[in-house]
């Protein structure tokens, strides 16, 4: 090995061994100032610090970790509630771009510049302070469709109260099962016979008819839990039965949807505007139909484009729900790196647990995307 | 009924303002080989295209194989079916074998079944002799490959006439050769052809008569030998 | 005369369609209009849901019969051909149009009609409509934070002047064009942190690093006219004795003290704020982010294994986690790894921050740029017997950073919108001033006003900037 090339390499390995040594040299003088040592058993000892909204049991009672998972929970929950809608959107706004209509065209267009530059956190502001605080108190609420009551407080839905719940489940896994099934015998009929069996239409009614089924000989049974409003004290209203979607969530998820609907958008855009003219004359040309045109050879070819960046924004979108914290939304950073550090002062600890935690959640997407893109990557020389 | 396959009458086509094909009638009968020449932007390209129907004629008609091109045609794509196409720049689909590409067609617009489609490919791809590189991706093949691909791709569909779009101008010359060598073969075969080509050399040796277009107008059309040997002014 | 198809119009009776359907959509657009603008409901005579479809039949057969295909007509084709293709599109046009005279109304008296602007208290905000009071009021407050009023002058002064030394691009000569990049990336960023650092804080013309500073640029400067044989050892050598000197011989502690400005007061970061602030951290973190990411990048493709895995750990560390955390982490885990009494000041903890998260972003935009350049350029730079700076300097990154410039700018972009997040650590730009301001007793109530106008602010600078950046990228495509 000649020196020229290692000296260099050492001389960045002795930078940042030394930066790091000196980190941690300090870190370990004043940890050993304030009398704590570096540790994580902290995790489980009791929290004793309650939490707004919580998808599982907890309470002061519950220990550190708990809260993690509380707040863990609560990022997943708005995350996948924001990419649902952001896809839909971004979809739907994606194709108006490719419109030839005008109109529809610089509609989406306008919607597109208007959210994507205006900074996340003061949309979520503006949703969050200005937007929903406009809305009626709980007592003066109109119903939507008579069971949806959008109000100051939040948003309440009738929840579903089931019976045999388990059996209505097993009903879809079943109905997947089997048109996984159908799906397969088609294509074998299709080699060997060439008869296309109308496989969406029968998938459609699989999923329809078995969890009827299910409701008609299974013994499941739902009934519905309208909110009800509830006086909690001379002018304290609420709704009490159904599900209560808190005002801090829907407009985190309304404003992430809305924001990044708009990088999709674009995405969407630049995928299908990706697949050349050429090759929609070429498949035209041999006779597919339209919507075989799209499904056979437009599609695959644009999705190859379109789904890396759009995962990448999936991940910006998760990433950028710990702006939730702006508003006390009990996401992972408000309740772990807000709340239990303020309690505990393990700064260290606590601040690289959440860290880690996003880190990992994107280096693990990252590497299954490298994996995909090199599967579906189109063949070359 | 004769046996003209296809017969355009007094066909006018705009591109907005500008007027890409002024009163063209043509009549082409079965077997026939016609080339068509003429500057660029003369409107060659354009008129082939809209035998296919992928540009959509203003005025005049288009009769193929017995069927009317209008807006109404509800199944454009069983005409289209009739009609294999090659273009320019091949429009391989670049996602799928060279296998898959010839099969896709077969499988999903005459339905038939899969092993059969696969055969058939096969046969045409070993008439194009390429037979050896049906699992490779249009990605790795060379661009006369690729072009003989898409005339194997064209050709799966047994169509009853074959248009041809320059299928030579995005190759390089060592490549050419074998591009026409396979549409040599394809026109002793017995295939009714219109092809859009500067290739003379290929004009003269399988051409029944040739065209000459000039600002979307036929300017001329000849036997071959007449062609070369008198051409008009 | 041919017989009217009203389900299938043609060319043959044109105008009788024409007139027709340009009456029925006039008339639909007339209804939703007047109802709309003056709340006048003059189909109310029919039954509840008729009335309200109405406007949407009427137009939509008005649109039906006015799609003639090639009528000769250009204003007629060009509709047809933009707005009404088919009966899908056309009902969507038409619902557009409608949602967005419905919409007008509102929006105008919420903005302008029944607005007030008049006035310097609450009070006069009594109609229905926003209080820009609110805005003019507290506008100070919003472009500056708690900067002092009579000071304010100094951050008017300094941005003017650094926005006219960065214009100098534009009307550099020739001759001076290719000292260009030497000016932007090492003089311009040095001047405007003397204006950030003396004028807009008020700090003394000499401290520590300052020495450093003046130590390095003489240093470069002399670094020209040293033959390349010496060049190590000149820069491991003058340097530190240049700073040395300065610090021990030239200037005495004295010379600090006098070097101070004593007419401007000193204004500590913590009282920073509002617009300003948000243009200081960007333009800070877009300096610094730059060449970090840059090195980070050319490490990221270096040959060297360590130097190589290190950029990579950098990079996909950064782009892995939120800002928000890193915020965290320079706020409440950064100072205990610095000693007890070592203190840095909140806003630089920001910007080093940011600016390594940034110089993530910016470092994976280099690194397509580079990857975008023929390997044959390598192999010519190689071939002329350049070794690996001179190869980068001269031959790749001048070419590679031309490429990305586009995507700088985006992630520039992604960065000023991302400095509202400083709020983590305590630091109020605009966003932060608006909370700050929403919670006022006086002025309770106005959150609405304040968001719009940031929004708008906002909307300004970015959709310029993401305009700009776009028009670069189609200047690149095209020139090559």
């Amino acid at each position: 090995m000649n020196i020229k090339k290692l000296l260099p390499q050492l001389l960045t390995l002795l930078v940042v061994i030394l930066v790091f040594g000196f980190f941690s040299y300090n870190a370990q003088i004043n940890m050993e100032n304030r009398g704590i040592t570096f540790g994580y058993g902290f995790l489980s000892q009791e929290s004793s610090f309650d939490v707004q909204f919580s998808l599982i049991e907890y309470d002061g009672s519950h220990s550190y970790f708990r809260a993690y998972l509380v707040g863990l929970l609560n990022t997943i929950l708005v995350s996948v509630i924001g990419i649902i809608f952001a896809t839909i959107i971004g979809v739907v706004v994606g194709i108006a771009r490719l419109s030839n209509n005008y109109l529809i065209n610089k509609t989406a267009a306008v919607y597109v510049e208007f959210f994507r530059n205006i900074p996340l956190l003061l949309q979520i502001f503006f949703w969050y302070f200005a937007a929903l605080r406009a809305l009626p108190l709980p007592q003066d609420t109109e119903p939507m469709f008579g069971v949806f009551f959008l109000t100051i407080k939040g948003f309440f839905v009738p929840a579903f109260v089931w019976n045999n719940l388990d059996i209505f489940i097993y009903s879809i896994i079943a109905a997947i099962i089997s048109i996984i099934f159908v799906r397969i015998y088609a294509k074998k009929k299709q080699e060997k016979e060439g008869i296309q069996t109308p496989v969406f239409s029968i998938s459609i009614g699989l999923l329809l008819i078995l969890p009827i089924l299910s409701f008609l000989f299974g013994g499941v049974d739902a009934s519905v839990e309208i909110p009800v409003i509830k006086q909690l004290s001379q002018s304290g209203f609420t709704y009490e039965g159904g599900i209560k979607l808190p005002p801090e969530l829907i407009s985190l998820a309304l404003a992430l949807s809305l924001y990044t609907a708009t990088f999709i958008a674009e995405c969407v855009r630049a995928g299908v505007q990706g697949v050349s003219k050429g090759q929609k004359e070429a498949a035209a040309s041999i006779g597919l139909t339209p919507n075989q045109v799209l499904k056979l050879v437009v599609m695959p070819q644009a999705l190859r484009i379109i789904i890396p960046p759009t995962t990448n924004q999936y991940l910006n979108l998760t990433k950028n729900s710990s702006l939730a914290a702006a508003i006390a939304y009990p996401d992972l950073v408000l309740v772990f790196a807000g709340t239990a550090l303020m309690q505990t002062g393990r700064a260290i600890e606590i601040v690289s647990i959440t860290m880690l935690t996003y880190l990992s959640l994107s280096i693990s997407i990252s590497i299954f995307m490298n994996w995909y893109n090199k599967k579906i990557a189109i063949k070359e020389k | 009924m004769s046996d003209k396959i296809i017969q355009i009458t007094e066909m006018n086509k705009w591109f907005g303002d500008f007027q890409v094909l002024k009163n063209i009638n043509l009549e082409v009968e079965k077997n026939k080989k016609i080339v068509v020449c003429g500057p660029s932007g003369s409107g060659k390209s354009t008129l082939i295209r809209c035998i296919n129907r992928l540009e959509e004629h203003q005025q005049g008609s288009i009769i193929v194989d017995g069927n009317e091109l209008t807006e109404d045609t509800k199944d454009i794509e069983k005409i289209r079916a009739e009609v294999g196409m090659v273009f320019q720049q091949f429009n391989l689909f670049p996602h799928l074998s060279i296998l898959d590409n010839c099969t896709l067609a077969p499988i999903w617009v005459k339905k038939m079944p899969k092993k059969e489609a696969e055969d058939l490919a096969l046969q045409h791809l070993e008439k194009v002799q390429i037979a050896d590189q049906a699992n490779k991706y249009p990605g790795q093949l060379s661009g006369g490959q690729q072009q003989r691909c898409a005339i194997a791709r064209a050709l799966c569909m047994e169509p009853k006439i074959m248009l041809f779009d320059e299928p030579t101008s995005a190759l390089d010359p060592e490549m050419i050769k074998e591009v026409l060598d396979a549409m040599v073969n394809l026109a002793k075969a017995g295939m009714t052809m219109i092809v859009v080509t500067h290739e003379m050399g290929f004009a003269k040796e399988v051409a029944d008569e040739v065209i000459f277009m000039d600002e979307g107008m036929i300017v001329e059309r000849a036997e071959t030998k007449e062609f070369f040997c008198k051409p008009e002014e | 005369m041919n017989k009217l198809n009203f389900l299938q119009p043609d060319k043959n009776n044109l105008y009788t369609y024409l007139y027709t359907g340009v009456i029925l959509v006039a008339l639909s657009i007339f209804i939703v209009f007047l109802n709309s603008f003056f709340n006048k409901d003059i189909v109310s005579f029919l039954p509840g849901p008729i009335s309200f479809f109405l406007p949407l039949i009427l137009g939509f057969t008005g649109l039906h019969l006015i799609r003639i295909d090639y009528s000769g007509l250009r204003f007629l084709d060009s509709i047809n051909k933009n707005i009404n293709t088919n009966n899908f599109n056309a009902f969507l046009s038409l619902l557009i149009v409608f949602i967005v005279i419905k919409s007008l109304p509102p929006l105008l008296s919420w903005f302008i009609l029944d607005a007030n602007i008049a006035g310097d208290s609450k009070d006069v905000c009594t109609g229905s409509g926003a209080c820009w009071t609110y805005i003019k009021i507290w506008f100070n407050r919003f472009m500056y934070g708690m900067y002092p009023n009579p000071e304010q002058w100094r951050i008017n002064l300094s941005f003017i002047a650094l926005a006219f030394l960065g214009c100098v691009g534009f009307f550099a000569t020739e001759k001076f064009k290719k000292y260009l990049t030497l000016y932007y990336v090492v003089v311009y960023p040095l001047i405007a942190f003397f204006f950030i650092f003396f004028f807009i804080s008020g700090g003394p013309i000499f401290f520590d690093f300052s020495y450093g500073i003046i130590a390095a640029v003489i240093s470069i400067i002399l670094g020209f006219f040293i033959p390349s044989k010496f060049k190590m050892y000149y820069f491991i050598i003058v340097p530190i004795t240049l700073y040395i000197l300065l610090k021990y011989v030239f200037f005495y502690e004295e010379l600090i003290e006098l070097g101070k400005l004593e007419a401007l007061e000193w204004v500590e970061t913590g009282a920073w704020g509002g617009l300003s602030l948000t243009f200081i951290v960007s333009f800070f973190c877009l300096i610094f982010c730059f060449p970090i990411g840059l090195f980070l990048s050319l490490g990221r493709r270096s040959d060297f294994p360590i130097i190589k895995y290190i950029s990579i750990g950098m990079i996909e560390f950064w782009r892995g986690v939120p800002l928000i955390t890193v915020l965290f982490m320079s706020s409440v885990m950064f100072p205990m790894f610095l000693p007890e009494d070592m203190f840095i000041d909140k806003l630089v903890r920001v910007i080093i921050a940011i600016s390594l998260f940034e110089a993530a972003y910016v470092a994976e935009v280099i690194r397509g740029g580079l990857q975008a350049l023929p390997r044959g350029q390598y192999d010519a730079a190689k071939s002329l017997g350049m070794g690996y700076w001179k190869m980068h300097i001269l031959v790749i990154l001048p070419q590679a950073l031309k490429l990305v410039i586009p995507g700088i700018a985006n992630t520039f972009l992604a960065l000023v919108k991302d400095t509202p997040l400083i709020f983590v650590v305590g630091l109020l730009e605009i966003v932060g001033m608006l909370n700050l301001a929403k919670t006022n007793p006086e002025w309770l109530g106005f959150a609405m006003e304040g968001y719009v106008f940031a929004s708008v602010l906002f909307f300004i600078i970015c959709y310029a900037m993401s305009k700009y950046s776009y028009n670069l990228e189609q200047k690149y495509k095209t020139e090559r």
